[in-house]
């Protein structure tokens, strides 16, 4: 499967299935391939950045352009891996650890004190300065054990997110 | 695709606040000291993007993101059994073979007989500009007739015209451009349009220029001002035909309303609100402008069973004390969207056309700006 054909066989619906762990149903995966396939316009086999920058939502997000590095290329079992994070019984380690992915741009396995500087001023634009967005940084990295030297590993992360109250849920519409 | 360009960012100081539209409960208002976990999780936007990017319908209030009011939904296949599968197929060549030559047939005789009347009386009677005007009107109205036949359209109109007066403007939901033909055959409106290429750029520069039109090109921006202007010239003109305009200012499916254009409510006129639904049991009518030409789109009416839809004239709407361009846009927009039975959306039509404005992501991160420095000041 690994170009876009028109119909998915019941063997791809099940191989794509296994590789998401059983996170989505068969009519899910069906669902998700009738949207890969509304987005591949050109049917490529994968989406491009510009395929995913014309759905106004995903537009005007903060962290699209972060976003794209991840998804822009991706073929069909891969969006739907990269998508069961969002699944409402995904573990909450596995959100994490897009979280964490998001941050590390460079996937060197670290997330440096610049790496979430990036993040934060992609979330807050031009309404904080650096200097604001360093120093609030720096105050809460210190209370919570850090420095501005620390490289926070996805442990880190996971030790600092994990908590009842993290929800990262999308449902997919099945018609 | 192309590129945003500085001049469609004009485009955006018509809309009302989207945000106000925008749920906020699914981002709850967070309070308390700011610690390193409120920092680093981005959850509440990766969901926003991931549910972008499968379209689910927890992005607005309406629960309909912005692809929806431009989808064409086929009707379920019906002739999938041994049974329905031939009698399919004879109405297939009912249509094909039948119909459609006679409705071909129908048409050639309507546009003849337009025709040779109306070269004659545009002609002959330059120098008796009224009664020309009237003939002319008259003609294009009957031209329209002969359209909507060759389409078999069953048009129900419901409730009674408004009486022309001066000062006023017509305004409808937009589904097709034959929204216009079928509006046409009973008044003849002049319309603002966007120019089209072809044999219908055409037409619109000869027999439209009759009833009075006003050209628009979606991708000037200072277009916008001289349009304006004609528009309030337009409609202070005693002579001039009521206008029809479409201030969703593109097609949509007819399942929803986009936000209207704020520009013809600004003009002081009275708003005569039209409402159009469309029957989809008989054909589907909306004009995908990006996936067929019109000519297409006429041939795919001119081979289905019939064009069957409502027509609404409602009651005439002045701008009230007090109240905005945008909440009276808003206002008609409501009465005609409760009177065909369709869904409102927030969008702006234009979307389908350029990117959105960094104004709605600039809107987000204000927001996340403002929450992180105010729960600084928390101890």
């Amino acid at each position: 499967m690994g170009t876009a054909s028109s119909t998915l066989t019941q063997y791809d619906i099940e191989d794509v299935q296994e590789h998401c762990n059983n996170l989505f149903s068969q009519q899910e995966i069906v669902s998700l391939y009738k949207r890969f396939c509304q987005l591949d316009r050109s049917a490529k086999g994968f989406i491009s950045a510009d395929e995913f920058l014309s759905v106004p939502e995903f537009a005007m997000n903060p962290l699209s352009q972060r976003l794209l590095k991840m998804v822009d290329g991706l073929n069909f079992k891969d969006f739907v891996i990269f998508l069961s994070a969002f699944n409402p019984k995904a573990s909450t380690p596995q959100k994490i650890e897009l979280i964490f992915k998001v941050y590390d741009s460079d996937y060197n396995g670290k997330v440096s004190f610049q790496d979430i500087m990036e993040v934060l001023r992609d979330l807050s634009g031009s309404f904080m300065s650096d200097k604001q967005i360093e120093e609030v940084l720096i105050k809460v990295l210190e209370e919570a054990g850090y420095s501005k030297d620390s490289s926070l590993l996805l442990g880190d992360f996971v030790k600092i997110l994990d908590h009842p109250g993290l929800k990262m849920e999308v449902e997919v519409p099945v018609d | 695709m192309s590129k945003l360009k500085s001049s469609d960012m004009e485009l955006d100081f018509d809309r009302p606040n989207i945000e106000d539209y925008l749920s906020t409960d699914s981002i709850q208002e967070p309070s308390g000291k700011l610690r390193l976990r409120d920092l680093l999780d981005i959850s509440p936007t990766l969901t926003e993007a991931g549910g972008a990017i499968v379209d689910a319908s927890i992005l607005s209030l309406s629960g309909d993101s912005f692809t929806r009011c431009f989808k064409s939904n086929p009707p379920e296949p019906w002739n999938w059994n041994v049974y329905l599968f031939p009698l399919w197929c004879l109405g297939v060549v009912v249509r094909y073979g039948i119909l459609f030559p006679v409705r071909v047939l129908i048409l050639t005789l309507g546009w003849m007989i337009f025709l040779s009347c109306y070269i004659p009386v545009h002609l002959l009677l330059k120098g008796h500009d009224k009664l020309r005007k009237k003939l002319e009107r008259g003609l294009v109205e009957l031209l329209c007739s002969f359209f909507v036949a060759s389409w078999t359209g069953v048009v129900k109109y419901h409730g009674p015209r408004p009486s022309a007066r001066p000062k006023q403007v017509f305004v409808a939901n937009h589904t097709s451009m034959i929204d216009f033909i079928i509006l046409e055959q009973m008044t003849a409106f002049a319309v603002i349009m966007q120019k089209h290429p072809g044999w219908v750029g055409l037409v619109q520069s000869t027999i439209l220029e009759s009833v009075g039109c006003i050209w628009f090109n979606r991708s000037e921006a200072k277009d916008r001002e001289v349009v304006a202007r004609k528009l309030r010239e337009h409609v202070e003109g005693p002579d001039n035909n009521p206008l029809l305009i479409f201030p969703e200012g593109t097609c949509v499916n007819n399942h929803y309303t986009v936000m209207f254009k704020k520009g013809v409510f600004e003009l002081g006129s009275t708003i005569c609100p039209i409402a159009i639904k469309y029957n989809k049991i008989f054909v589907d009518a909306f004009w995908n402008s990006k996936k067929q030409s019109f000519t297409t789109h006429l041939l795919q009416l001119m081979t289905s069973w019939a064009v069957v839809c409502d027509v609404w004239y409602l009651e005439p709407q002045n701008m009230k004390p007090g109240e905005t361009p945008i909440e009276f846009a808003e206002r008609v927009r409501e009465i005609i969207s409760a009177r065909a039975g369709i869904k409102k959306v927030p969008w702006d039509g234009y979307l389908k056309y350029s990117r959105p404005s960094p104004i709605h992501r600039e809107r987000k991160q204000q927001a996340f700006a403002e929450s992180v420095l105010r729960r600084l000041e928390d101890k």
